[in-house]
């Protein structure tokens, strides 16, 4: 079998994290009973017309920037005609003669190395609805909630040729567009989707091969799984001397592959034009000037920033720093513990932990580092020992308690009464002669069931440290 | 110009469901006209902008504040069809 | 006192003096159309019991001494049925629309409410806008009040034939590429179609979003000027809409054209005119002169492209603007589908007229790839040209004077077989929607026929008040015409 290159490019789509809908004053809030987030505008009531949302325009440039992108300096929105019941007005308002942003490029980290993956063009968009099936009748049932909702679609040159680069490349998409705070990025909620541009060719040619478009991924590893299919699809067909068509195909997650899109019996001609109802929009040096001072430490100026600063290892800066909610709370817990160190252990080992057991993302996190600040200080002063501070913190990574009233309702302080604490231990060791005789014979194993038993009366209210200590003391 | 394959493929773009006789028709005006509209080539262009809008406004925006609130009642009044809370329609097909 | 034979400017006058009450004035008017328009078919819906208790209201308010600056307080105004009142029908003529009701009101309604007038129904129209006779109206004809066997014109057929034939004393009206000035002409009423972006289009159902704007239909130069002082200004919900305006048009009704410059296109009076047209506007400019303007004939570059350019812009931009009507969201549905593309097709199909699915395809087509640059771009281009040219003019000239239509009323019947020479008819009116600029037509004179023939006078950018001076100067030169009803 002759050796393949998978040529890939994406289409990014992510939705803006503003109030407002892009051309109307609906709010964008996720959810929502269907069409209660929706007026005449964005539903296509006639006689209405656009007006549009100034932030929108902002959050593509502060995007466009972070992104080594060129900025148009007058650009224009266009109609994309086509007809489907998520779209109301049959058309969607569109920019693709003068995008707003063109020519710029992300750098990304894999096992091979670094790598810049061209990004082609940036425009604003606005969402369509939602088509919500049925379940009891024959029908589909439209929903416009979302329709309006502003997005930037970022194309990607075909630069990627691996799985494992597209990853890569969206990871660092997101990680940017969450530190730039223009959206949050969640693929589950549909706040990023991607679309892949798929082609093979034989190692060694320039040629682009045929592609097709994959659409209805909703994780980064459906992504992985879906690139894979379809590699092995197209290079089956040259194989077998088979011509591959341009298509676009769904993937289908739970069946493991994809299917071509019935071809639609009408051409899409989208017979794009220039929006009459919205005048262009003119971007002045001024204005991104003001964009470029105000755009936020981003992420890898942070993870330097935090390996300097708080002297952690690159490997925990980029974790912590490797989402941005994650960022936020180590950056608030340790201005107020000062114990940045401390701070990084609880988020590197419990919280990441639990996020795991929870099947949760970074950006799912929601507890307080007020309340992570609190119980580090609860430790720290010796209230209660840490076997107690990491069940207490599993109630504040789910419930996001206060520790210092949650350890007081539940009696949970370590009791360190220190004669209280020697005649339990005299206790133990007279109830458990054979360990003490172990002990005197050599066997230190025999020190740590002591210590439990220890514990296991104090109703694990004792500090370890100190009881360790204490029956050294009261064994020699 | 205009042939049959023309007005198929712009009766299908506009989603028109024309009769044999509206499509002979259709043949003939659509010929017609755009006949007549080709004596723009008359015209030298040549480094001419086209001009989508006719004065010079740019930058017209509004800020980013809820305004709105659920009218779901008035979004659904005209609804030819509608079910819970949707607009109803025959089940599509990916 | 026939209160159905005043102005509106009079009438308002008489409310206000507390002559004559609101509840009277739309009570008589009500009266004439329940008499007349079974003749004229100028109104697809009549909202009597609402535009009554609006008149109670306002009545009420005027003699609490509200509405003080609003001269049409109290007045009845008809609206065409492409603009949306809340809860009232707004069809566009058609098959499409017939049973749609807006929960919003357009701006310009709201401005209409806040003067105190009183919307008594809505009027008959060419469908979704698209015509010059009122002959493609899903519900029916109207017919000219002065020959029931001639068309009013069209788009805004039912508002001007309304006027005519005292059914109303002020319309509102909208135009795309003649739409209120030709009608006006048709029916010897006067109509005004201001710069775009004056009036906000908000509520204005669209037809082609880059021409159409809403205007004034009314018996004389002053209720227009007056009607367009109430509907004119910014709105921010359309952004095409202007800031800054200047808006005090009445201060323009000044019988002075001393020292004006006033140029009529050579190529507008030419062959094909009709004689007695031509006649008129000859009569127009020597009388201008002896009042003191300066008259004179030019070359107006460009005209021979202006209708090509209009048909394939407004043609594509109605296209996209129509799709939305599709049987999913409001109107009609088709009744038999078995699949959603079934709904679509055959809802468009029988929910369209002829005319509106041909322009559906024209659309279609020149905005279609592999055809785009040739025809949309190529029409911006000649649209850029027609602007300059016009420019170029009112370097020159404070107004362009000329014939609104190259004939008088049509007669009905065989106008939609041959839509070509149709859209010829449009030749005076489409470029001055493809270059934005505002228009007045005035009524000026009869035919041999005892049709009144209309002139068309072209101010520049927001010089509305220089074209309603013209206007108002020429008006006073000859008699108001009335048809006999």
């Amino acid at each position: 079998m002759k050796s393949y290159e998978t040529v890939i490019g994406l289409e990014v789509h992510c939705e803006l994290d503003t109030k407002s809908k892009i051309f109307c004053g609906c709010t964008t809030q996720f959810g929502g009973e269907p069409n209660t987030h929706v007026c005449p505008v964005c539903s296509g009531m006639p006689g209405t017309l656009p007006v549009l949302n100034k932030q929108v325009v902002n959050y593509a440039l502060k995007a466009g920037l972070a992104l080594n992108c060129d900025i148009t300096r007058y650009c224009k929105f266009d109609r994309k005609n086509y007809f489907y019941p998520d779209l109301p007005k049959a058309y969607q308002i569109s920019q693709l003669y003068l995008p707003i942003c063109h020519n710029g490029y992300v750098e990304i980290e894999t096992e091979s190395g670094r790598k810049q993956i061209g990004i082609h063009e940036i425009h604003m968009e606005e969402d369509a609805g939602k088509l919500i099936h049925d379940e009891w009748e024959d029908c589909t049932i439209v929903d416009y909630n979302r329709c309006g909702v502003p997005l930037i679609e970022i194309v990607s040159e075909p630069d990627m040729r691996s799985a494992e680069e597209v990853i890569a490349y969206l990871e660092k998409l997101k990680l940017i567009l969450q530190y730039l705070g223009v959206s949050d990025c969640k693929m589950q909620e549909g706040s990023l989707r991607a679309d892949i541009n798929l082609s093979v060719r034989e190692v060694g040619s320039d040629i682009l091969g045929t592609r097709t478009e994959m659409k209805n991924m909703n994780s980064f590893k459906a992504i992985a799984r879906a690139i894979e299919g379809e590699r092995k699809r197209q290079i089956e067909l040259l194989e077998e001397g088979k011509t591959i068509i341009q298509e676009t195909r769904r993937w289908d997650d739970n069946k493991d592959t994809s299917f071509g899109m019935r071809s639609k019996e009408d051409a899409q001609d989208y017979r794009y034009f220039p929006d009459p109802d919205l005048p262009p929009i003119s971007i002045s040096e001024a204005w991104i000037k003001q964009v470029k001072n105000e755009q936020p430490e981003l992420r890898d100026e942070k993870m330097t920033r935090y390996m300097k600063e708080f002297e952690i290892p690159e490997y925990d800066a980029a974790i912590i720093t490797g989402s941005k909610v994650m960022a936020d709370i180590f950056e608030l817990t340790a201005d107020l513990c000062k114990k940045p160190k401390e701070v990084s252990n609880w988020l590197m080992v419990e919280t990441m932990r639990l996020l795991k057991v929870h099947d949760m993302e970074a950006e799912e996190i929601h507890f307080s580092g007020n309340n992570l600040a609190k119980l580090i200080g609860l430790v720290d002063k010796g209230t209660i020992n840490r076997t107690v501070a990491k069940k207490v913190f599993e109630v504040i990574f789910t419930e996001d308690i206060d520790p210092e009233r949650y350890v007081e309702e539940n009696g949970l302080k370590m009791e360190a009464d220190d004669g209280q604490l020697r005649t339990v231990i005299e206790n133990v060791l007279a109830e458990n002669e054979k360990s003490v005789q172990d002990f005197k014979a050599g066997k230190t194993k025999a020190m740590g069931f002591l210590v439990g038993q220890t514990m296991k009366t104090m109703k694990g209210k004792a500090d370890p440290g100190m009881v360790n200590r204490l029956l050294t003391e009261m064994l020699s | 110009m205009i042939s049959d394959e023309t007005i198929k493929y712009v009766a299908a773009l506009a989603k028109l469901d024309l009769s044999e006789e509206e499509a002979v028709r259709a043949k003939i005006d659509l010929s017609q006209i755009i006949e007549y509209v080709n004596r723009m080539n008359e015209l030298d262009t040549t480094g001419i902008e086209p001009m989508s809008h006719v004065f010079a406004y740019e930058n017209v925006f509004r800020e980013d504040v809820v305004t709105n609130r659920s009218e779901r009642d008035v979004i659904l009044s005209n609804a030819p069809e509608s079910k819970d809370g949707g607009f109803k329609v025959p089940k599509t097909v990916e | 006192m026939d209160l159905t034979k005043l102005s509106a400017l009079e009438l308002g006058r008489e409310i206000k003096n507390g002559q004559v009450s609101a509840v009277d004035a739309v009570k008589e008017q009500l009266a004439v159309i329940k008499d007349r328009d079974a003749k004229y078919q100028c109104f697809i819906s009549v909202e009597a019991e609402k535009a009554l208790a609006e008149a109670e209201t306002v009545q009420k308010k005027i003699e609490q001494g509200e509405y003080k600056n609003s001269p049409i307080a109290g007045v009845p105004i008809a609206v065409k049925d492409n603009i949306c009142v809340k809860d009232m029908y707004a069809t566009c003529a058609s098959k499409m629309l017939y049973n749609f009701k807006p929960g919003y009101h357009a701006a310009v309604i709201e401005k209409l409410k806040e003067a105190g007038a009183i919307i008594i129904g809505k009027t008959n129209m060419d469908e979704f806008a698209m015509g010059s006779t009122t002959e493609t109206s899903y519900f029916g004809e109207t017919k000219n009040p002065w020959d029931i066997e001639r068309v009013p014109g069209g788009s805004s057929g039912g508002s001007a034939a309304a006027v005519a034939a005292e059914e109303t004393p002020i319309a509102l009206g909208s135009d795309t590429g003649g739409s209120i000035r030709q009608p006006s002409a048709f029916c010897g009423v006067t109509g005004i179609k201001p710069t775009y972006g004056t009036v906000s289009r908000f509520g204005l159902i669209a037809y082609a979003s880059s021409l159409d704007q809403i205007g004034p239909i009314g018996r004389n130069v002053s209720d227009c000027a007056a009607l367009l002082e109430v509907i004119a200004g910014h709105d921010i919900k359309d952004s095409t809409s202007v800031p800054d305006l200047d808006k005090n048009y009445m201060l323009a009704l000044v019988d002075d054209v001393k020292g004006m410059r006033i140029g009529i296109p050579s190529g507008y009076i030419g062959e094909g005119l009709d004689p007695e047209i031509r006649g008129a506007v000859t009569k127009a400019g020597k009388v201008l002169a002896e009042k003191g303007a300066i008259v004179e004939t030019f070359d107006l570059d460009m005209a021979d492209y202006a209708v090509p350019a209009y048909y394939v812009i407004a043609s594509a931009e109605a296209s996209s603007n129509l799709s939305r009507y599709d049987g999913v969201k409001y109107g009609y549905r088709t009744k038999e589908f078995t699949n959603l593309a079934e709904v679509y097709k055959k809802t468009r199909n029988e929910g369209f007229g002829q005319e509106v699915k041909r322009r559906m395809m024209i659309g279609a087509f020149v905005l279609s790839s592999g055809y785009y640059d040739a025809y949309y771009i190529k029409a911006l281009q000649v649209k850029a040209l027609i602007k300059k040219a016009f420019d170029e003019a009112f370097k020159k000239y404070d107004f362009i004077l000329g014939p609104t239509a190259p004939t008088t009323a049509l007669k009905s019947g065989n106008n939609l077989e041959n839509p070509l020479k149709m859209y010829l008819g449009d030749i005076y009116t489409v470029s001055v929607n493809l270059a934005g600029l505002p228009a007045i037509s005035l009524p000026y004179g009869i035919d041999s026929k005892g049709l009144p023939i209309g002139l068309q006078l072209i101010g520049d950018a927001f010089k509305e008040k220089t074209i309603i001076r013209g206007a108002y100067a020429l008006e006073q030169t000859r008699p108001a015409i009335r048809p006999a009803l």
